[in-house]
């Protein structure tokens, strides 16, 4: 019997505690298949996030270190300046990255730091249960917008890959989406394109997904995948925002 | 002749005002310290300008990029002390340096390199609080550095150095206390000593001149070539997992606190013939209050008065055995702090009741003369 679909190397044989309809488990998996694509496994150090993905290093079969929230990017710059032969990544959430980490993010892209950021999107706090995201969309209802997220009051939804792509520095800045085949192709593509970007020694490169949470949207898997495109692609388009390489 | 050519390049690199004493140098605290420890095998520096240490990232961005090492000046104090835990994470010997304010800042990732058992050495020249404070010198930052300062159940190394030639060996000593522990160092001093100029006599390279400090470290995450992939982190989800951790780290700090005391005592002991020398008064102090005290100590001795000193040069672990000892043979002690009083708590906690523990302290940056200690001194004998 021929083999055609198998677990990444790079992924171990684990069973996730990811809920139902969670994008987390389609991410890490394009993002395993990426350092495998480019043989990075064995010079892979990843920082994982505090929140739902903090596990990750459960899931992978490479070198991973745990940051404080937010403090991603710092510490991905500590190690990729302190050895540049090693394959840097960050894996942040959207409180992670637009919150309570913003200044490690805008600053380490300023730099033109030479690791990857993938940034999962899914509008809304899920490890501590559902709170308000800077990310979360006008109207959403959250357990600290129990009337919907008002502009007035919590002002608008940020967009990171639109904030990141207005610096001088990043090299690569994209945003895709993991609710349909079509979509998972090009995420897979963009993970695959801002990996080799660091490989290449050109800098600092920054993938955005957009995922579900269906448990803290209160919406089933099938239902949250429909929010994502109809709710959230709108607001947040697909787009190769910046990419150097076409200027060259 | 490798000491006459670092003494060379010292002169070419520092253009700085020489005095010929011997092999010494004259410098600045906290310049002093970035030289140590660059020696030290120190390739990876981030920080933050603050006031009174600032000279410590200027020394840093000129020489330690000479080395092979990196220097960045990070957005804020937060990201410094992170960028140090990923130079960490890698096996790098890492610092970052800051004062009072920004050290606050650092508590987080402080706590979480304690968690994730990672050696990092953090200077803090203390400055006058709480709130902004001002820039004179201070040691009221003790509590902080001594009981933990982040949250959870860990330990700092603190080491406290009184003059610049201390500041430079102290600089070795956190970096190998670093390493064998896996722990964070604090080297906590006043401000005072980071601006203070002395003269100073450097330790050799470690490893050699050209040492790109990459030795390896078991532990340390440099890709999973030839092994299993390996995890650094502080989380367990499980309190019985986690209190196994954090059992093996209290079983570390036991190891500290009975392997790692320094201190330093003076005019503690009469002979045997001449008990009646003995020290009715022992002052205990540290850094720079230490040093004023020490002069004033002197000058009450030659007065002819039973004076001692004890100054604990480890901070944690601090030396209270040695204290609980002392106080068996003393009428008293008095302790002289640069702040409203927090070793004090130490040192009561060592003597526990035996002989009364006196305090006198200056806050707000003042920094008594000898004299005003003297006054103190013989108020109490």
């Amino acid at each position: 019997m021929k083999l055609v679909f198998d677990r990444p190397r790079s992924m171990r044989d684990k069973p996730m505690h990811f809920c139902p309809g969670c994008s987390h488990g389609i991410v890490h998996r394009l993002v395993a298949e990426a350092v495998d694509a480019l043989g990075l496994r064995e010079r892979t150090v990843a920082v994982a996030p505090v929140g739902c993905a903090v596990f990750m290093y459960e899931y992978m079969d490479f070198d991973v270190t745990e940051a404080p929230h937010g403090r991603s990017p710092a510490v991905a710059t500590g190690i990729k300046r302190s050895r540049p032969d090693l394959f840097v990544f960050t894996y942040q959430g959207d409180g992670d990255i637009g919150a309570i980490g913003l200044a490690e993010i805008i600053s380490a892209a300023n730099r033109g730091e030479n690791f990857s950021v993938v940034f999962v999107n899914n509008t809304v706090y899920g490890m501590t249960g559902g709170q308000m995201a800077p990310t979360t969309l006008l109207g959403q209802r959250t357990t600290t917008t129990p009337r919907g997220r008002e502009a007035k009051t919590e002002g608008h939804p940020l967009r990171m890959a639109e904030l990141i792509s207005g610096l001088e520095a990043p090299y690569y800045v994209a945003r895709v989406a993991v609710d349909s085949p079509a979509h998972i192709a090009r995420a897979r593509k963009a993970i695959l394109r801002a990996f080799q970007i660091q490989v290449e020694e050109k800098g600092f490169s920054f993938v955005e997904v957009l995922g579900a949470c269906p448990l803290n949207w209160g919406l089933s898997p099938t239902e949250a995948i429909k929010r994502v495109q109809e709710e959230l692609i709108p607001y947040y388009p697909l787009e190769v925002f910046k990419d150097k390489s076409g200027a060259e | 002749m490798g000491k006459v050519l670092d003494l060379v390049r010292c002169f070419d690199r520092m253009r700085l005002v020489m005095i010929a004493v011997g092999e010494k140098v004259l410098m600045r605290g906290c310049e002093a310290m970035a030289e140590a420890a660059i020696r030290a095998g120190c390739r990876f520096y981030a920080g933050y300008p603050i006031t009174p240490q600032s000279e410590l990232a200027e020394y840093m961005a000129r020489e330690l990029p000479k080395y092979g090492g990196v220097f960045i000046q990070s957005e804020s104090e937060i990201a410094a002390i992170n960028m140090v835990l990923g130079a960490s994470v890698t096996g790098t010997r890492a610092m970052t340096s800051s004062s009072s304010p920004g050290i606050s800042l650092k508590q987080e990732g402080i706590s979480y390199l304690a968690g994730c058992e990672l050696p990092a050495v953090i200077a803090n020249f203390g400055r006058g609080g709480p709130g902004l404070g001002n820039i004179a010198p201070s040691d009221a930052d003790y509590f902080q550095a001594t009981k933990g300062g982040g949250h959870g159940d860990y330990r700092n190394i603190v080491l406290a150095p009184y003059s610049v030639q201390e500041t430079v060996e102290l600089t070795h000593l956190a970096f190998d206390l670093a390493d064998r522990y896996r722990n964070p160092v604090l080297i906590l001093c006043s401000g005072l000593i980071a601006q203070m100029m002395e003269p100073v006599e450097f330790m050799p390279f470690k490893g050699g001149e050209g040492h790109s400090q990459k030795e390896e470290k078991p532990w340390a995450l440099t890709g999973a070539r030839g092994r299993p992939s390996m995890v650094i982190k502080s989380l367990y989800l499980q309190d019985v997992e986690l209190e196994g951790h954090d059992l093996k780290l209290q079983e570390k700090y036991r190891e500290i606190r009975e392997k790692e005391v320094r201190v330093e005592a003076q005019h503690l002991e009469g002979g045997r013939a001449t008990p009646e020398e003995r020290a009715k008064l022992v002052v205990v102090a540290f850094g720079t209050a230490a040093r004023v005290a020490a002069s004033a100590v002197e000058e009450a001795r030659e007065g002819g008065l039973p004076v001692g000193l004890i100054r604990p040069i480890t901070l944690f672990p601090f030396p209270r055995d040695f204290i609980r000892k002392a106080a068996e043979g003393t009428d008293r002690f008095l302790v002289l702090e640069l702040s409203g009083g927090q070793m004090v708590e130490d040192v009561e906690l060592a003597v526990r009741g035996r002989v009364p523990v006196e305090f006198y302290g200056r806050m707000g940056g003042v920094v008594p003369s000898p004299e005003e200690y003297l006054a103190e001194i013989r108020k109490r004998l």
